[in-house]
């Protein structure tokens, strides 16, 4: 039992990163921008936060120099895709791969160099509530944060006027422009945003969860977050649940490495991403329009249940994503 | 700007000659903006850019054994630039490019393991068909999903690249493991009489850039000269309106990523009987994703490949020597192709945006 919570505090603190990378990356994909970059901000944000965090020896510094590399990449992303109308896809990609190269050229120096990291701050009175105390109570700030930023990127995008028109960016940009908002400039906005929750997460492996620097530190991290938002069918709550079900996965690779020793560890550790790409084809085969006319076909009585049920698995890209906008 | 408007101002202004060579083409931009952003990630380095610049440009051509292996990664790197050349233009991003081409080397190894008596020629050709095949298997594995399953092909093929990569693994750890010493480094070498012949002295075996550019040219031949070709730039331009005018979309697009994987996984064979002569883990060498840089950056236009590869893959055989020469990490040739990629698409936006104000 005991082994169990913990392990659960452990799912729970691994996820934290994602959770920082998948909403960033919600932010700018509900607006309409597809950030293919993530991979490369993350790599970029963990080594400029973990290098100047080292040289000034201060972690709050080191959140920061990550925010804001995450906020320069969205940049180049916004000014190549939205002003100057290049491809999202291809800007975002030469910023991934550009991304993962420069960090390694740049990370250089600190590879393996020990550094600071955020302290540990169990909450006084809270955390000796016996089983949840364990599981919520005992991380770090960045933990504790990233437990707030799920319901608060929810409030934003579905409780408040701004998140009304960030949302209507990414469907229907148009109606957006007709209501006097400036689709360019709020899109700027949003990537922006989303870039700095991205570069956090790089922050978050290279100085808590992950500690130090070394080439291609936290490799893969960003494909997997992007691929979590689409399987999480751009809502919060979901991208949420696939973060936690991604590290409950990574941490039971962890724990049957010891038990299962016939089968190498490479391979489980592609596991997780194989199994995210098979359920992110099983939730588009749920939604496909062959299922929807199988269920029209279903007796009356079943119909609406399971139409239900098809339709909260089943989740719609934000209709505008990666489409140019041009003034009308 | 509307007629009225343009009626009413002044005739457009004409350049004369020398204010035409002084107004910067997109192609000189994107190499300034380019050669800017690698200098300042040089100087925040601390590193002198001249003597780094030196050596990621001429350190290919200054001994002959460099410059075979300059060939030799400019093959498998004109190989897949062909191939995506094929998917980009059927409006693909095939991303799963390396586990196509890792797919290939552990397909060429099966009747290389099999069948090591069978006379050379014949054993190369079986290996090269079976990584052809092994790779297209992999690609239409993307396809299908994309196209069954609406999964994107950009996710669709990362994963397949960490299965890819996964499954080499498992092999060169597990049925494949060398005697001996249980290495995670690769499997046991082939025997030296299977290996693709060598100039004397030097790592290049001629035959594998032949391969190559016959590859490059029949995908130039196939998109600019067949029906086929026609088809699947309609497909890629617009793939309803193709399906509207007759043209089976949904074949195409298969038939392109089939042919991708397979230029893809004979890259990967090559790997194997040409340059490594052995399964390792990373087989690939990152050259798939290499492969979509050069084809970002020439557009997908097939005549262009060749000359992008060579440039791209003297800039990575010069930077090996990086570390050794100056103490500075050879990644910086990486920024120097990416930072290229995106001045390239920075001048073709300014480009655009310039047409649209005249």
């Amino acid at each position: 039992m005991d082994q169990l919570t913990r392990d659960l505090a452990s799912v729970l603190a691994a996820a934290a990163p994602l959770i920082f990378a998948t909403m960033g990356a919600l932010i700018c994909e509900r607006a309409g921008v597809i950030n293919l970059s993530l991979d490369g901000t993350i790599l970029m944000g963990a080594m400029a936060g973990f290098s100047l965090a080292l040289a000034v020896n201060s972690v709050p510094l080191g959140f920061v120099t990550a925010a804001l590399v995450g906020a320069c990449f969205a940049l180049v992303l916004c000014f190549l895709s939205l002003s100057l109308g290049q491809s999202q896809t291809a800007v975002g990609f030469v910023l991934a791969l550009l991304g993962t190269e420069l960090s390694s050229f740049l990370g250089a120096p600190v590879v393996r160099v020990p550094g600071p990291s955020v302290p540990f701050m169990p909450i006084p009175i809270l955390s000796e509530i016996p089983i949840i105390g364990v599981m919520l109570f005992r991380h770090d700030l960045l933990i504790y944060a990233s437990f707030l930023l799920v319901p608060l990127t929810w409030w934003f995008l579905f409780r408040t006027r701004s998140g009304l028109t960030l949302r209507a960016l990414g469907e229907r940009p148009e109606a957006a422009f007709a209501r006097g908002i400036n689709v360019t400039r709020w899109r700027y906005m949003a990537c922006i945003v989303g870039g700095m929750l991205v570069g956090i997460a790089g922050a978050a492996y290279s100085l808590d969860l992950k500690q130090g620097w070394s080439y291609r530190h936290t490799f893969g991290m960003g494909w997997i977050a992007l691929a979590i938002v689409i399987f999480g069918g751009w809502r919060p709550w979901r991208v949420a649940l696939g973060c936690y079900l991604f590290a409950a996965l990574e941490i039971l690779a962890l724990r049957s490495q010891g038990t299962l020793r016939t089968i190498p560890t490479q391979v489980f550790q592609v596991a997780p991403f194989v199994l995210m790409i098979l359920v992110l084809a099983l939730v588009n085969l749920i939604a496909s329009p062959t299922m929807r006319r199988r269920i029209a076909s279903l007796p009356k009585p079943l119909q609406s249940p399971v139409a239900a049920i098809v339709n909260r698995i089943a989740a719609p890209a934000p209709a505008a994503l990666g489409k140019p906008f041009e003034r009308p | 700007m509307n007629k009225i408007g343009s009626l009413l101002s002044p005739p457009p202004w004409t350049p004369r000659l020398w204010q035409i060579m002084l107004l910067p083409s997109p192609f000189i931009l994107a190499l300034l903006g380019a050669l800017g952003i690698t200098t300042l990630v040089m100087l925040i380095a601390g590193v002198s850019p001249l003597a780094v610049y030196q050596i990621l440009f001429f350190g290919a051509f200054s001994t002959p054994v460099r410059f075979g292996d300059m060939v030799m990664l400019a093959t498998p790197l004109i190989l897949c630039a062909s191939g995506l050349t094929l998917t980009f233009a059927a409006g693909l991003y095939n991303l799963g490019v390396e586990g196509q081409v890792v797919l290939g080397a552990i397909a060429a190894m099966i009747p290389l393991r099999l069948f090591p008596e069978l006379p050379t020629p014949l054993l190369w050709t079986l290996s090269l068909s079976c990584a052809a095949c092994g790779g297209a298997c992999w690609a239409l594995l993307a396809a299908s999903l994309r196209l069954g399953a609406r999964v994107s092909e950009i996710f669709a093929g990362l994963g397949l690249n960490f299965l890819a990569s996964g499954l080499a693994l498992y092999l060169i750890l597990g049925p494949w493991r060398r005697s001996g010493a249980a290495a995670a480094s690769g499997t046991a070498l082939l025997p030296r009489d299977i290996w693709l012949p060598t100039l004397e002295g030097l790592r290049l075996a001629p035959l594998a850039p032949i391969i190559a550019l016959l590859g490059l040219g029949l995908v130039w031949w196939v998109l600019s000269r067949t029906r086929w070709g026609l088809e699947v730039r309609a497909v890629g331009i617009n793939p309803n309106a193709a399906d509207r005018l007759g043209v089976a979309a949904t074949w195409r697009i298969a038939q392109a990523m089939a042919g991708c994987g397979a230029l893809a996984g004979i890259a990967g064979g090559l790997q194997i009987i040409a340059v490594f002569h052995q399964l390792i883990p990373n087989i690939s060498s990152g050259v798939g994703l290499l492969g979509l840089l050069v084809v970002l950056l020439v557009l997908a236009r097939p005549v262009w490949v060749l000359p992008v590869s060579i440039i791209f893959a003297s800039f990575t055989v010069g930077s090996v020597q990086l570390p050794l020469a100056l103490g500075v990490d050879s990644s910086i040739a990486g920024v120097l192709q990416g930072a290229l990629v995106l001045s390239a698409l920075l001048a073709r936006g300014v480009r655009r945006e310039r047409a649209q104000r005249i």
